[in-house]
């Protein structure tokens, strides 16, 4: 049973969010899963995902954008179905990070932080996702796909696109 | 808690334990920069600028949030520090834009200050500069984005200092913001806003020119202005403020309030109508000129000559043809005590009636009267910044004495004070305090009854009974404390909470009122029963020089019955408006004489035969007593040609109908009772009057002891005032004083209720909130703006 009336969420969801708050010595603690479960859920953090939070944490819908707006993992307006993050921190960008982004961008047509017109694809340029051992990596909702070269990228893109990998959302 | 010794730059010093380095040095006189510290707020060390050498650690040390310790060796000023204070400047800089020449800030700037003293003026760093444009978030608030360093001063001003929160943090490392709470998404005109109490202070806490005001921006630069400190003439807080003013065609005009020194009673702190709403006195629609009414109806320009003769004539035609029991006097909340002293003098020996009276806005009869005989029972605003507990029972301190819930707060914050709060409505303090009583709808005579001990009264006081309990016996319980009063309470039911409070040995009066000098008002006599000081007419004492009246004159609304009934021959009313205030029919007045000294055309003024144009408080010198009776000096800012002081023109009115104006202001030499120091012609001394007027110059006060001047009077108010017998050293140097009522007891406990409360809020401030523009429109923004939820907490309490 939640304990917000209409709540935006899930009711499994919500029932999470109602044991959250209940396990960390101060309320507050929870905001940054419940961001992250948030945005798994609905695909992004929408103003009303911001105000149920908020209540649910008791604090200022500032509290929360203030956060919200710390981590780039977060976002506020829509993704692809398939978010393409592409490492260029130190170990991937020796092995050709950039190579893989502007390859991706050239392939998808979009830039940094973009989304296809269908909706599949967005790319994001992102720091280190702690594969640096198979650089160059990207990450691909939550799926790893490492030691990469251009040819393994468009193998990669067109299983997606073929609706065969594996969607969070 | 026990001193340390420790060492800075070679020299000994001594601070008790826990004192932060950077407060220790300051004490001592060595300054350590810094920008993200700001005394009373909680510790951030985010902009490194205060980094010393401690000796024994490894890397250098903030000295904002190191505690002194015993041994300690600390460097504050090296090679090395100065090395790493050019970079951090260096990094502030690489993303500061370089319009010092424009910005608001130029010359008050702490980064300016720091970039002069460490030469950070070339940067090694060649990126591009982030920039935004300057965003509106309020009619009286402007963020400039490039400019801020971050050091998150206002943020925590806004949340920790002022309990509103609005803002915040955004993104992260260089592409951090601060953000307003309503953000641009959600804003119908796709603009970033602030829902605040528009107070300002974060604009004074920016040390860079990031945050600024929409009053002053781009206006002048600080050394174009003169800086008068003198007294805010809004609520009965009395704030300390400084006036920016400068030179204009006609007068001086005032173009920024700041609260520059914080030397004040106020401390940091301004509210909005403090820091804005100044700019009544520049209003084009103030009366400039005097006016006759005459046979047609309309007004008449005329010279002051033949303003004072005319008035002056009718008045002492009227006084000797229907005596002066025929003539009312009305005085305002915003005279100087010397003014309103004069005024009341004025009526009872001149005009020869103890009809007098003013707008009330508490019930400080009552009050003093309660207090008769007691030492040290009543509380100076300073008490509320130190005290352990306090009890506050009626009143809105947040909308209606913004200092004095800013003080409140910060005692809780700081020393951990007790707050307990009974109000009929959930005030904003209760926030801060340990205990809340939510009473009965007009409980509050119930529970002063309550307190006092009589317990059938409980349910008429709260619905919650064993709340009532446990607030009465928290209350009890307390050995030093605060008992704050609003205007709710009056009379009967404003004695017995008193008389409750006397059972506590430590415990304190305040009692709240809304005007800048109500108390004052109060304390002048402005009363039809009693003389200055609480003197009852009846018992002149020490007045019996004056020959005064003894029967009680009419009060404010008999004045004006006795209009309705044709026996009012004439009314003089200065800086009030009654016929507003009152809802006076204006037709009541048809066959009286009024003559009106007033700024605007107020409903008041509209029906006068005569209008004097007046100064306000921010154009003349003297001294207010606020809420608490603390005594303030009042120093003159801006000037407006075309008007005089309330003060000038009573002397001149008297003068005019005759009256010996060396009884009525003991001006000049050889008065009795002159005190003012006047110096010596001859011997050793002489010439001291002469340096006596150049310090007098200097302080902006007015040189000569002429018939005009309030000090003067304030010699006779320090002879004769039972409780006035101030310090002058004191007020003349700008220091508040405490002064307590030294009233007689009375037996009459039934005199009539005439309080009414002004009901103003954060925005609004009698007839000099109507012309206000600042002030009008910042109204507006609150009330139009739909996400705006602080006007709500605003309006109530009214």
């Amino acid at each position: 049973m939640s304990e917000i009336a209409n709540s935006i969420f899930t009711p499994a969801t919500a029932a999470r969010f109602d044991h959250l708050v209940t396990i960390y010595p101060v309320k507050r603690s929870a905001l940054v899963p419940m961001l992250l479960y948030a945005q798994d859920e609905v695909g992004y953090v929408s103003d009303a995902v911001v105000t149920e939070i908020a209540q649910r944490l008791d604090l200022l819908e500032l509290d929360v954008r203030n956060v919200l707006s710390y981590y780039s993992m977060l976002r506020t307006k829509p993704a692809g179905r398939y978010n393409v993050q592409v490492c260029t921190n130190i170990s991937c960008m020796l092995r050709g990070g950039y190579e893989i982004l502007d390859h991706c961008k050239h392939k998808l047509g979009i830039g940094h932080k973009e989304v296809t017109a269908d909706g599949t694809f967005s790319l994001e340029e992102v720091e280190c996702i702690g594969a640096c051992c198979w650089a160059p990596a990207i990450q691909v909702n939550y799926d790893f796909h490492d030691n990469l070269t251009t040819v393994k990228v468009d193998e990669i893109l067109e299983t997606y696109r073929a609706g065969q990998g594996k969607d969070v959302k | 808690m026990p001193d340390v010794k420790f060492t800075v730059d070679g020299k000994q010093l001594t601070a008790p334990a826990g004192t932060l380095l950077i407060e220790a040095c300051k004490s001592a006189g060595i300054e350590i920069p810094a920008f993200c510290y700001y005394p009373g707020l909680s510790l951030q060390a985010a902009c490194r600028m205060c980094v010393v050498r401690i000796e024994k650690m490894p890397k250098l040390q903030t000295a904002c949030t190191t505690p002194v310790a015993e041994g300690m060796v600390v460097t504050s000023e090296s090679p090395e520090i100065a090395q790493a204070r050019k970079s951090t400047l260096q990094l502030l800089l690489g993303n500061h834009p370089l319009d010092c020449p424009v910005c608001d800030a130029g010359g008050e700037c702490e980064l300016q200050d720091m970039t002069f003293k460490y030469g950070a003026g070339e940067s090694l760093y060649a990126e591009a500069k982030n920039h935004r444009e300057e965003q509106k978030w309020s009619p009286v608030v402007y963020f400039d984005r490039p400019r801020c360093i971050l050091c998150y001063r206002c943020v925590r001003m806004c949340g920790e200092g002022m309990d509103v929160f609005a803002l915040g943090i955004q993104n992260r490392g260089s592409s951090a913001v601060i953000a307003p709470n309503v953000p641009a998404q959600m804003s119908p005109d796709h603009l970033a806003h602030v829902d605040c109490e528009q107070c300002g202070m974060c604009i004074d806490a920016c040390p860079v020119g990031a945050l600024t005001s929409g009053a002053y921006r781009y206006k002048t630069r600080p050394w174009e202005m003169n800086h008068v400190t003198t007294v805010c003439t809004h609520c009965g807080d009395g704030c300390k403020t400084t006036l920016g003013v400068r030179s204009t065609s006609d007068g001086a005009e005032i173009v920024r309030g700041d609260n520059r020194d914080k030397s004040g009673i106020n401390g940091d702190f301004l509210c909005n109508k403090g820091r804005y709403a100044f700019d009544f006195a520049n209003a084009p629609e103030r009366i400039t000129a005097p006016l006759i009414r005459q046979t047609d109806g309309r007004f008449k320009e005329v010279s002051w000559e033949e303003a004072f003769t005319h008035a002056g004539r009718k008045l002492r035609e009227l006084r000797d043809a229907r005596g002066g029991q025929s003539i009312g006097v009305l005085g305002g909340n915003r005279l100087t005590n010397e003014e309103a002293y004069l005024l009341q003098k004025f009526a009872r020996t001149v005009l020869g009636t103890n009809n007098i009276d003013h707008h009330r806005t508490a019930d400080y009869v009552t009050f003093a009267q309660t207090l008769a005989e007691q030492k040290d029972r009543t509380a100076s605003w300073r008490d509320t910044q130190t005290i352990p507990a306090a009890l506050i029972v009626g009143g809105d301190p947040t909308n209606q004495a913004p200092g004095t819930a800013w003080n409140l707060r910060t005692d809780v914050r700081l020393n951990k004070a007790r707050l307990y709060i009974a109000n009929t409505a959930e005030i904003k303090l209760r926030r801060q305090a340990k205990a809340f009583l939510q009473l009965a709808p007009y409980g509050y005579g119930a529970l002063a009854a309550y307190l006092a001990g009589d317990e059938a009264v409980a349910q008429s006081a709260a619905a919650d009974a064993n709340a009532l309990t446990s607030f009465r016996d928290a209350v009890k319980a307390e050995e030093k404390l605060l008992i704050l009063i609003g205007s709710e309470l009056r009379g009967t039911d404003l004695r017995r909470l008193i008389e409750f409070g006397l059972t506590i040995p430590g415990a304190r009066f305040a009692l709240l009122s809304d005007y800048v000098n109500s108390r004052g008002a109060a304390d002048m006599g402005l009363l039809p029963d009693m003389l200055p000081g609480f003197t009852p007419v009846s018992a002149p004492g020490a007045f019996a020089e004056q020959n005064l009246p003894t029967a009680p004159g009419l009060d404010l609304l008999e004045i004006f019955e006795a209009a309705g009934r044709g026996e009012l021959s004439a009314l003089y009313v200065v800086n009030s408006n009654p016929i507003a205030r009152y809802s006076v029919d204006p037709a009541a007045l048809k066959n009286t004489f009024v003559v009106v000294q007033e700024m605007f055309f107020t409903e008041t003024a509209k029906l006068a035969d005569v209008v004097l144009p007046a100064a306000n408080l921010y154009e003349k010198g003297g001294s207010v007593t606020n809420s608490y009776g603390d005594l303030q000096l009042v120093q003159k800012a801006g000037d407006r040609a075309g008007v005089r002081s309330d003060f000038e023109m009573i002397v001149r009115v008297a003068d005019k109908m005759g009256a010996d104006i060396k009884s009525l202001v003991p001006f000049g030499k050889a008065q009795p009772g002159l005190r003012a120091d006047m110096g010596q012609s001859r011997g050793a001394q002489a010439g001291e009057a002469d340096r006596h007027a150049v310090w007098l110059t200097a302080n902006n006060l007015e040189p000569k002891l002429s018939p005009f001047d309030p000090w003067a009077i304030l010699d006779e108010i320090q002879r004769l005032v039972p409780g006035y017998n101030l310090l002058r050293l004191q007020l003349l140097s700008g220091n508040d004083q405490h002064l307590e009522p030294e009233a007689a007891a009375s037996a009459v406990t039934n005199r009539r209720d005439l309080v009414l409360p002004s009901g103003d809020t954060l925005f609004t401030s009698g007839t000099l909130g109507r012309f206000s523009a600042t002030l009008n429109e910042t109204r507006q923004y609150q009330t139009g703006e739909p996400l705006i939820q602080i006007h709500t907490a605003a309006e109530f309490g009214s």
